[in-house]
């Protein structure tokens, strides 16, 4: 993935309201974020690549070097309530995922309520904002992107570095980039 | 009458809405995210409101009845229009909900009925506005100008 070139970051928007999905499609284009926008968390889990399948099994296998996301997704911002799946369920399942728990998640909610707020920076949120979202809100999302995409490059960079200093020759380990 | 007179008349009705309430900063906030690429953003995004307070309104008629209300369900349907009209800065439409929240929270089914009756008649006065306002910008367009940029200095 840190292979590719300096690609644009790509968000995925989740929100049932059709009027917040176009107000934060437009916010985040205007910060020339690729945006993915979905009404629904399991939308939301089934566009990152996650079913049932994932969701069910104990063990994930042992050697897992296919790349369980279909696409790449930077950072996902979820309305909080929403019917069926809230936000903070979402933001619970994609946290208890292996292949997607450093996806950073925002969290957006229309009510300022506390305990709310608390839980879901404790359960892994980045950042949670009030709706409704302003410019000022999205430009506080770069330096999570940004720590993201290092911290892949520094995960290939590691990787590399091990291999190297192992020292038998005949040891041929495949990586998918 | 011409452009630049057109374009006074716009910022004037413009101002009004301000000053009257009916609209708020989140709605320059939506002007602002308009430019030559997006020139229809707010057109857009009001259109959707309308379309979806419609449908609102309705689904709260039908569930405010006197036999038996599920008050967990208007409240639903008013956090939801709560939710949109503060999205595009419909400022009476939003605090008419909030009202109406209180009075569902108290399963207060003549009072919710009132406070229904307010909601619609605030949703078909910023209705009306915001439709002379777009009209308005037609004009301008029409007439070969551009619609001058709101500063929100009072």
């Amino acid at each position: 993935m840190g292979m590719a070139a300096e690609a644009q970051f790509h968000v995925l928007a989740v929100d049932d309201s059709i009027i917040d999905r176009k107000l934060i499609e437009r916010l985040l284009k205007t910060s020339s974020y690729q945006v993915t926008a979905v009404d629904s968390g399991s939308k939301a889990l089934e566009f990152l690549g996650l079913n049932e399948d994932e969701q069910r099994k104990a063990n994930p296998p042992s050697v897992s070097l296919e790349n369980q996301q279909d696409v790449e997704v930077n950072l996902i911002i979820t309305d909080y309530c929403m019917p069926g799946m809230t936000g903070y369920d979402l933001l619970r399942k994609i946290k208890e995922s292996k292949s997607l728990k450093d996806i950073p998640v925002v969290i957006m909610s229309s009510e300022n309520v506390p305990s709310r707020i608390n839980r879901c920076l404790e359960e892994g949120a980045e950042e949670f904002f009030l709706k409704p979202v302003q410019l000022s809100d999205v430009n506080k999302l770069r330096p999570h992107l940004l720590k993201g995409r290092n911290k892949e490059d520094q995960t290939i960079n590691n990787k590399r570095k091990e291999m190297e200093e192992k020292h038998s020759p005949e040891q041929r380990i495949k990586t998918k980039s | 009458m011409e452009v630049g007179q057109m374009q006074r008349q716009w910022v004037e009705y413009i101002r009004s809405l301000f000053m009257e309430g009916f609209l708020d900063g989140q709605f320059l906030q939506l002007q602002q995210l308009q430019d030559e690429n997006n020139p229809d953003f707010v057109v857009e995004v009001v259109s959707l409101f309308f379309d979806d307070s419609e449908k609102l309104l309705n689904d709260l008629t039908k569930a405010i009845d006197l036999k038996g209300t599920d008050f967990k369900r208007v409240d639903a349907h008013v956090h939801q229009l709560k939710g949109s009209s503060s999205s595009i800065g419909a400022q009476r439409v939003k605090n008419a909900c909030i009202a109406f929240r209180n009075y569902c929270e108290e399963q207060n089914i003549e009072a919710c009925f009132r406070c229904l009756q307010q909601v619609k008649q605030e949703y078909c006065l910023v209705k009306n506005k915001l439709e002379t306002l777009f009209r308005l910008e037609q004009q301008i367009m029409a007439a070969g100008g551009s619609i001058p940029t709101m500063e929100l200095s009072f």
